[in-house]
């Protein structure tokens, strides 16, 4: 499967693909649309130029516009000419540079590149020369990060993804920081030609991930709150369209009518978000001509109704009220073709969910998850992973205590992860100043056949610690 | 039951994982005749195991019970049999998602050691994808690659016997992404840099000590990588535990409300508060290794 030259095309960008935005660690993810101006760092410009670049091309921003950079000069950049040896000497009095913000500004205006702004900064700074070469280093990074304008344009993945998420939006994801997503996907056993449910309220991050590591084998059924299924974040994937054939989605709110086994003959209308909505439908219904009625057992009740209404709305001579009821008749009729299909829909995935034979389960939501753990448990085949991600610990101690209970998992591991960054130059080796304090708690376990007594020489969780130290984990 | 799939029931031939407590698992070959001991008792491969449910609980000769699992790439890492020392699950998640791992991509991996990542990169990539994996000592590649027949994944993996440093990988212009966990990374990125597309990908080095980073960070400049990252990830496991606490005896309060026949409200004696909470154990690993991670770009 070596490369072919003109293999080129899957790595091209193209008119309506997902990208992400990159500049240094800020990533943001767009569409490319045609004359679609995007914001990024306080930029504006349009995406136009990049269409038929290569992934991973580096633009700068000019006049609003993309130009396709040079490639840089690896030997380029200031060379050491005026080296110091130590900050003894060197005052911190604001006052070295001595380009004002005005004129910082002026040069702006006049259209000099990042590079050359930073150059005109390295000139008018009295103290420059005196630095430590890693001192000039460090000061010429900071300026770049400050005024260069380019704009990097990647594929998407649930790396770049994560990543931006976690950066940019937190509060969207729960704070699920992208290493803690990683060990999800593992200790899920995510992988192709698998079932899995996803239980997520993270802008469909999470659900995008699983769908990234199935490759389109297999299913995804996601178990949503509310009335619909959210997931934008799926989108800035970039999936290809055959993935989403393996996508799925059931209302929890018809959980437990599934599990009791009454879901096909209590499902009138499928969404559940709004309790006055079935009385809405039987409104409709009661202004249809009769003779399109099918078989439904629900909706035989309410014909002899809307026998009533046809007659009553026919006494009415008006030729034009006949054309509205005629477009209201017929909008009626999508509407119940509509509510029909997303019926069948739901019984579909219905017949899904049933055999209760799923091979994963994925939460992460700021739903309570004790109870959404424990109603999703029993679509698992025995011997199968799950994972709960919660910002919180707490509520995970619940959720081990009940499981302990209630018995059926087994492997119960509680646990989160630490990550360190580390700059690596020579003589400047250090992890680096800033790190992520926390990223979330994930809790995992497998299913397991349900014990009905435990046995005398069963070892549990609530025994005090062991005596001897030990390196592994003690359940 | 292979590693890269899910099965129901137990067949002779499968690996199965005898699951006694969190902290004593091990793999079992299934066998006609065979028998397993555990501190249960035995448990007899015909009638106890095969054609049983995966996830059902096992009764042995002692009366003890077990329970039986479904192999997969995290049990066989805590269960294999050690030839090496292997990379865990919370370094090999990690792994996975910085290399953009998934079905289709096609993957370098040197040294194979034990198998304990090459088998969650086989999970992954299954069923496209490729595992072109380099081990330079004989019997370790020897032994592996018997274990991925056995794992029934021998189709998704190539295991060569040779010295990635000298003699790369013995692909070129295939990998979506390669992993080094080799004594000197360095010596192997021009290798890793030949054996990845020529439209990019992504490399990863595993390395203990800083020194060894340092130096591969250097070669991988060299070799015009980009976003070159170092990192190190943690495991920090809470173990859930009823606390009790006891209160302390202050004596009879003076300032208590007294009855209305004037005696002392004698209010009932709590002694200890009863809480749910985590402790970390006593000792955790602190350190398995740092890893860096490129980006190869387009050549």
């Amino acid at each position: 499967m070596e490369d072919s030259g003109d293999d080129d095309s899957a790595y091209r960008i193209k008119q309506g693909d997902y990208v992400v935005l990159k500049r240094g660690d800020i990533f943001k993810a767009v569409q490319i649309q045609p004359k679609k101006k995007v914001i990024f760092e306080k930029q504006w410009f349009f995406l136009d130029n990049a269409v038929g670049n290569l992934y991973s091309a580096t633009f700068e921003i000019v006049s609003g516009v993309l130009k396709l950079q040079k490639p840089k000069d690896p030997a380029s950049s200031t060379d050491a000419k005026e080296v110091g040896t130590d900050n003894r000497n060197i005052k911190d009095d604001g006052k070295s540079q001595k380009l004002t913000r005005d004129d910082i500004e002026a040069l702006k205006e006049k259209g000099l590149k990042g590079q050359e702004i930073i150059q005109q900064l390295i000139d008018n700074s009295s103290t420059f020369r005196d630095k430590t070469e890693y001192a000039q280093d460090k000061y010429i990074k900071k300026k770049k990060k400050k005024y260069e304008n380019t704009v990097t344009i990647l594929k998407p993945s649930c790396r770049i993804l994560a990543m931006m998420y976690h950066g940019r939006e937190p509060g969207k994801i729960c704070h699920l920081r992208y290493d803690t997503l990683a060990q999800m996907l593992t200790l899920a056993n995510i992988h192709a030609n698998s079932k899995v449910l996803v239980f997520e309220t993270c802008a469909g991050l999470v659900l995008g991930a699983v769908m990234e590591r199935m490759g389109g084998y297999g299913s995804v059924i996601q178990m949503y709150p509310g009335g619909e299924p959210l997931r934008a974040g799926v989108e800035s994937f970039g999936f290809p369209t055959h993935f989403h054939d393996m996508l799925h989605d059931f209302p929890i709110c018809r959980v437990n009518a599934l599990l009791a086994g009454t879901l096909a003959t209590t499902v009138k209308d499928p969404s559940c978000a709004d309790p006055k909505q079935p009385n809405l439908a039987a409104e409709e219904t009661k202004n249809q001509p009769q003779g399109e009625q099918q078989g439904n057992p629900e909706e035989q009740s309410m014909e002899t109704n809307s026998a009533a209404a046809a007659a009553a709305a026919a006494a009415v001579d008006d030729k034009e009220k006949d054309e509205q009821e005629k477009r209201r008749e017929a909008k009626a009729q999508e509407r119940k073709v509509k509510l029909e299909e997303k019926r069948k829909k739901l019984l579909s995935v219905a017949a899904l969910l049933e055999g209760r034979n799923a091979d994963g389960l994925v939460i992460a939501s700021r739903f309570h998850p004790c109870a959404v753990l424990m109603g999703l448990l029993k679509f698992l085949s025995p011997s199968r992973p799950f994972v709960v991600y919660s910002q919180y610990k707490e509520p995970l101690i619940e959720c081990y205590t009940k499981l302990k209970e209630q018995g059926g998992a087994i492997n119960i591991s509680l646990r989160d992860t630490w990550l360190r960054h580390y700059q690596v130059l020579p003589n400047r080796t250090h992890p680096v100043l800033l790190m992520s304090g926390g990223g979330g708690y994930v809790l995992s376990g497998t299913t397991a056949a349900m014990d009905r007594a435990k046995p005398a020489s069963s070892q549990q969780a609530e025994e005090p610690a062991h005596k001897r130290p030990k390196l592994t984990d003690t359940e | 039951m292979s590693f890269v799939e899910y099965s129901d029931c137990i067949q002779e031939g499968d690996i199965a994982i005898i699951y006694q407590s969190h902290d004593s698992m091990m793999p079992v070959k299934v066998q006609q005749g065979t028998q397993t001991q555990t501190r249960y008792g035995v448990i007899r491969h015909s009638s106890d195991l095969i054609g049983q449910r995966y996830g059902s609980k096992i009764t042995c000769s002692k009366g003890g019970w077990v329970h039986v699992l479904h192999p997969t790439p995290e049990l066989w890492t805590v269960t294999l049999p050690h030839r090496t020392q292997i990379l865990y699950t919370t370094d090999i998640a990690t792994i996975t998602m910085m290399l953009e791992l998934k079905p289709g991509s096609i993957v370098c991996e040197s040294g194979t050691g034990s198998g304990s990542l090459s088998h969650a990169i086989l999970r992954t990539v299954a069923p496209t994808g490729h595992l072109h994996t380099v081990e330079f000592h004989q019997q370790r590649a020897e032994k592996v690659a018997e274990e991925f027949k056995e794992h029934r994944v021998d189709h998704l993996v190539t295991v060569r016997n040779q010295d990635v440093c000298k003699d790369g990988f013995g692909v070129t212009g295939v990998a979506d992404a390669v992993f080094l966990d080799i004594p000197s990374p360095w010596e192997a990125v021009k290798h890793a840099k030949a054996a990845m597309k020529r439209h990019g990908g992504r490399v990863c080095s595993f390395s203990p000590c800083i020194e060894q980073v340092q130096r591969t960070c250097e070669a991988l400049v060299d070799q015009g990588f980009e976003e070159i990252s170092t990192l190190e990830v943690l495991l920090r496991v809470h173990d859930v535990r009823t606390v009790s606490l006891p209160l302390p005896d202050f004596g009879p309060d003076p300032s208590a409300p007294t009855q209305l026949d004037g005696t002392e409200k004698t209010t009932p004696n709590q002694t200890t508060i009863s809480l749910k909470t985590t402790v970390p154990p006593r000792e955790i690993p602190g350190h398995t290794g740092y890893l860096t991670f490129a980006t190869k770009p387009r050549t």
